[in-house]
């Protein structure tokens, strides 16, 4: 393997952009069609792991990751819809709700997930991208994950939908204002409720990423609050699903950064470096406030803006 | 409404009545004497392919015995939450020997408790147990670092690159002595050789453990071992890049079966059924208590496919050096990677030696820092 000096720095966060980014990308946009319908659910970390924990035991049990992937969706929809149903109920907090539904979907996961931190399930199929390089640390960081090329596709398609389709403005009315939707003979609760499994099944997907790809096991301590902090990075996306990928990508590469330095030898204070991501978001924030505006692009149903 | 009809008189009554009947069955053995309740409280899952596993393995020994009852905890933090699970396994499962197995529980959580339960023997796995600490408590460890100086030889073998990583939590000694030992094997081997060690701050974080492996790997690192709780995504991430790997805490060959080369395996199962054993003929454990791979307190896995026959008998040499006794992986002259000299010609810390229990350095060759 060739020294590459320096030169290890950009391609690390390069390579750590695409492997790290995609639970993000996939909680983020869950939750962006979540909230875009007047919702906040707090659980989708809850839905991660137990996705995580599901894609690995059915593919271990069947020997196909795909049908992994496709439970882990199916279990994200079933909590997504839960968490739907308990908050179409009068006068309860879907913060509240979501938070215990993050416990649950944690607890059952650890439950359920015992027998399967063991054994070793296959892995999600990826494509190499570097073909056209000698270096192997190149190669390496081009090998890209199918999950993340669908959630890259998935997240331009979304941003279509908002802007494009009637799908989704019924579901920015019904995420603007509930007197509206209802006005317009919508059912505001159904499809909030709706939005809410379909965002869940997001979150389950981006935990099979977890588990089948990368880092590629199922153990208790696996997702370590990436559906938290994808949870935050939609309001720092501003609620556009293209700027959740944008986010991803620098969450990604930004938690490449601690490891790298240390391998070049920067290895000093390498707790403030694995803090990055979070000065980052904290410095983007502060940027981009308004002091005379309320946050831009936040539906107006949502609990913590009406 | 369902709710209303809870009261709490109610609640209190049929909770009450729960705790009373899970209290009932107190396990009586055949000759009257109630059986030694031990506890074991693990920092992580007990199946994690690393530390908690190797314990947990202790632990099941320890099951078989007779005249024993084992209560098992995990995913326990080291926080307050280990002094509640050791009250609970105290009060509510009448524990009378406790293995709160974690580095982080001993100081304060182990010490605080310690005195409030003199009846109970807290045994604690890797602290450092002093005069003047409570008398009812003890703690044990293995020189494992002997087994990362094994390690280290076959690794000084493998690589091609010249260079070897370590993927690390928290820059403990025992951690610390782990990198030294690994690199000063491999330096036998051949002295160019350099180790690249990256921490990443926490005992488990499965992404970070990943992202590290493959920092090491991209800088050219061709052997990469591990002190992390579980090895699990070390050595498959490591394997994955075409990485040869050496094992930390238990057996982690099935993830890696060709690029595995051998791995420094904790061996509790003796130690932990000879404690029992010594409680249960009313004996005291020592206080402080070590041992290495002499004692049966450390083991190697098997040689893997790809370790070279050169590699092989310089292992066995050095393996049977080490039982012996008496053996120093840490000898002068010796300077930290800074520059600064640690040892002169001389001097040399046998593997005994308790200053090795407050190493605060990484050795010259060494590539990282300690904070």
């Amino acid at each position: 393997m060739e020294d590459l000096g320096l030169w290890v720095i950009p391609l690390a966060i390069l390579g750590g952009a695409i492997r790290v980014s995609t639970p993000f990308l996939f909680v983020s946009l869950g939750e962006v069609l979540t909230e875009r319908s007047g919702r906040i659910n707090l659980g989708l970390e809850g839905t991660l792991v137990f996705g995580a924990m599901s894609a690995y035991a059915i593919a271990y049990l069947t020997g196909s990751p795909w049908l992994g992937v496709l439970a882990a969706a199916a279990g994200g929809a079933l909590f997504g819809l839960v968490h739907g149903l308990i908050c179409s109920l009068p006068r309860v907090n879907d913060i509240a709700v979501g938070i215990a539904m993050m416990i649950l979907g944690m607890g059952l996961a650890f439950y359920f997930g015992k027998p399967y931190v063991q054994p070793v399930a296959p892995d999600l199929p990826s494509i190499s991208f570097g073909w056209w390089s000698d270096i192997p640390q190149v190669k390496a960081a081009l090998r890209v994950n199918v999950l993340f090329l669908i959630g890259a596709v998935l997240a331009f398609a979304m941003w279509w939908m908002f802007r494009a389709t009637k799908v989704g403005l019924i579901i920015r009315v019904v995420g603007d204002s509930t007197d509206a939707a209802r006005a317009m003979g919508l059912q505001p609760a159904l499809i909030r409720t709706s939005a809410t499994a379909a965002g869940g099944a997001f979150a389950g997907v981006g935990g099979a990423y977890l588990s089948l790809f990368y880092p590629g096991s199922w153990n208790e301590g696996i997702s370590s609050g990436q559906g938290l902090m994808a949870v935050a990075l939609v309001i720092f996306a501003r609620w556009n699903p293209i700027a959740c990928f944008g986010a991803a990508l620098l969450f990604g590469g930004a938690g490449a950064l601690g490891p790298t330095l240390q391998s070049v030898g920067v290895s000093e204070g390498y707790y403030l470096f694995f803090a990055a991501p979070y000065v980052l978001t904290l410095g983007v924030l502060i940027v981009t406030s308004s002091p005379t505006r309320a946050m831009t692009g936040a539906p107006g149903e949502l609990s913590i803006t009406k | 409404m369902l709710i209303k009809s809870f009261s709490r008189r109610g609640f209190l009554k049929s909770t009450a009545a729960v705790a009373g009947a899970t209290a009932l069955p107190q396990f009586v053995s055949a000759d009257g004497h109630s059986p030694l309740t031990v506890g074991f409280i693990y920092v992580g899952p007990k199946d994690d392919f690393g530390y908690n596993q190797a314990h947990a393995e202790g632990a099941a020994a320890v099951k078989a015995m007779e005249g024993v009852v084992v209560v098992e905890e995990e995913n326990v933090a080291e926080t307050t939450d280990v002094q509640n699970s050791m009250e609970s396994m105290i009060n509510f499962d009448s524990a009378k020997l406790l293995f709160p197995t974690s580095f982080g529980y001993f100081n304060p959580h182990v010490l605080e408790t310690a005195p409030k339960h003199p009846d109970v023997r807290f045994q604690h796995a890797a602290g450092l147990w002093t005069d003047g600490m409570p008398t009812n408590v003890g703690s044990y460890f293995g020189y494992i670092g002997m087994g990362q100086y094994l390690n280290g030889i076959t690794a000084g073998h493998a690589t091609t690159t010249k260079k070897i990583g370590f993927v690390a939590a928290k820059p403990i000694p025992q951690v610390l002595l782990n990198i030294n030992s690994f690199l000063l094997g491999a330096r036998q081997v051949d002295p160019e050789i350099t180790c690249q060690v990256i921490f990443t701050g926490e005992w488990s974080l499965a992404v970070k453990e990943a992202e590290a492996t493959n920092a090491l790997a991209d800088a050219g690192c061709d052997v990469i071992t591990c002190h992390v709780d579980g090895p699990k995504v070390v050595m498959e991430t490591a394997a994955g890049r075409d990485c040869f790997v050496c094992g930390y805490h238990a057996n982690q060959a099935p993830l890696a079966p060709e690029k595995y080369l051998t791995g420094a395996e904790w061996n509790w199962a003796g130690v932990y059924t000879g404690m029992v054993q010594t409680v249960l003929d009313g004996g005291t454990i020592d206080n402080f208590v070590r041992g290495g791979l002499a004692d049966g307190f450390i083991k190697m896995s098997p040689l893997g496919p790809a370790v070279s026959d050169a590699s092989r008998a310089q292992f066995e040499a050095v393996k049977a050096e080490i039982m012996a006794g008496g053996f120093a992986a840490i000898k002068g002259p010796l300077n930290d990677n800074a520059g600064n000299t640690l040892l002169t010609a001389d001097d040399a810390l046998v593997e005994t030696d308790i200053a090795l229990e407050s190493m605060d350095y990484l050795v010259e060759g060494v590539i990282g820092s300690t904070s």
